[in-house]
């Protein structure tokens, strides 16, 4: 008995310690407005995110005034309009991937579950993507739509250019294994 | 030794159920030394007819059009102002994200005028934490009036110009609500020496309040030091209410002023607002963006 209790203490606290992460700092996170007069499209390449593929979950945090737009002005409105980056800078996901083998080599298809707060709001989402092992390095792919209503993004009714309820956000994470 | 182990058994599971805050908590740790600029002060560069801390991102170009119509008290033969028309043409432009030039023609004496404008600090918050966004500006003024061949007897082309140095300093106190000062120096070539000074300083303060996402109220008001005591010019003042519709800026402003240059509005505006003599007036601005835009503040 004492032995057994002992060996699952050690188990469960190995679990912790050897626990695989990852890590970036430069993911990229970007997305496109599809609307009548004007296409929007933006990049943000400084995205924050860790990854423990041992227990699945994953974070990552998105600084909103990162976003770079082709345009001046567009950066402005974006910030000033609709994302309200003062009151609300950041955005977030905390929750799991699903459905990988960290020994599997090439593509896998995965799914992200978890709580996704944009402008302020939270809501329970789940994210279809892709994730690959390479070499101690991991790779996670996903494109999904936003609806700007969900997450209460009002559009003044001022603003000429048209944009797109619904944007379609793509994730791309390269990232290292730390230590 | 079995209530020892479950101590251990228990924060080894405690250990496991906060691990996924734990995570969040790291990254959030990891991404501290993180500066915030305050971004867009004022929605322009000019607050009312002076300008503001505000210079144009890299790469853009903004066509400004102001009008001022003549004095509200004109009465029914002038329709309330609406008769006269003074306008200046500008166009402004980012060469970086710190420094932009203008250039501008006004009908007021028919004035040329060219500034320089540089921000030097910005307000910011986070690993480096700034009170205030400092701007510098610098301009010339060329009058082409009077006409070459009916000037006064001694009048020589460099009595035409007239410079003007500001330092803008301003603060945005919240999302909404912005104040700026502006201690001002002008050096005009040629005055009539029984009314005014060359050098003359004056100090502004200016602000803007947020109503909606699209619409701002701002005023500013010209205090000047040390004026002659003949001097017939007032402070000038005015109230504007921007409204920002996409690519456009719309301000409907009123003041006691014509001028759209410093010299004209700081040094030789001659209504006084509370008689009356109020101009109903309009700036108009369209933003291009000519270069690449990559600028991060």
């Amino acid at each position: 008995m004492k032995v057994s209790v002992f060996f699952a203490v050690i188990f469960l606290s190995s679990t912790q310690v050897h626990a695989q992460k990852f890590s970036t700092e430069k993911g990229t996170i970007s997305f496109f407005s599809d609307a009548a007069i004007e296409d929007i499209t933006a990049e943000n390449t400084m995205v924050g995110s860790l990854f423990n593929s041992t227990t699945g979950e994953l974070v990552y945090i998105v600084k909103i005034k990162d976003f770079i737009f082709p345009k001046a002005l567009m950066r402005e409105h974006f910030n000033e309009k609709y994302m309200e980056t003062e009151k609300f800078p950041k955005a977030l996901f905390n929750g799991k991937l699903k459905g990988y083998n960290v020994s599997t080599k090439g593509e896998q298809n995965v799914t992200a579950t978890g709580k996704l707060t944009i402008h302020g709001v939270t809501r329970d989402v789940q994210v279809p993507g892709t994730i690959s092992f390479d070499g101690g390095k991991a790779t996670m792919k996903a494109k999904f739509m936003v609806a700007l209503k969900d997450y209460d993004i009002k559009i003044p009714k001022l603003v000429w250019q048209n944009i797109a309820e619904e944007i379609e956000v793509t994730i791309d994470f390269a990232y290292k294994p730390m230590k | 030794m079995k209530r020892y182990l479950l101590g251990i058994a228990l924060l080894t599971f405690s250990g496991l159920a906060f691990a996924q805050e734990d995570l969040m908590k790291e990254l959030e740790s990891s991404q501290t030394g993180d500066t915030d600029y305050a971004f867009q002060t004022f929605k322009g560069t000019r607050i009312v007819n002076g300008h503001t801390v505000e210079t144009k991102p890299k790469g853009t170009l903004e066509f400004i059009f102001a009008h001022r119509f003549g004095e509200v008290n004109g009465g029914l033969y002038e329709l309330f102002g609406l008769d006269d028309a003074y306008v200046r043409y500008g166009l402004d432009y980012g060469i970086t994200d710190n420094l932009s030039v203008s250039y501008g023609r006004n009908s007021v004496d028919k004035t040329m005028d060219g500034y320089a404008k540089y921000k030097l600090l910005k307000q910011s918050k986070g690993a480096k934490n700034f009170p205030f966004t400092m701007t510098v500006l610098g301009g010339v003024a060329y009058r082409s009036s009077p006409k070459k061949d009916n000037v006064p007897a001694g009048f020589k082309t460099i009595d035409r110009f007239a410079y003007v140095t500001q330092l803008l300093v301003a603060r945005k106190f919240n999302p909404n609500f912005s104040m700026q000062v502006m201690p001002t120096f002008i050096h005009k070539n040629a005055v009539d020496q029984n009314i005014e000074d060359n050098d003359q300083m004056a100090i502004g303060v200016g602000g803007r309040l947020k109503v909606t996402k699209s619409v701002a109220l701002t005023s500013e008001y010209y205090y000047r030091l040390q004026v002659n005591e003949n001097s017939p010019y007032k402070n000038t003042f005015g109230i504007g209410v921007d409204i920002e519709t996409g690519g456009h800026v719309f301000q409907i402003v009123v003041t006691n002023t014509r001028g759209l240059t410093e010299r004209a509005f700081i040094t030789e505006t001659d209504g006084d607002f509370s008689e009356g003599d109020i101009h109903l007036g309009f700036n108009v601005t369209r933003t291009f963006q000519l270069g690449g835009n990559r600028s991060k503040n």
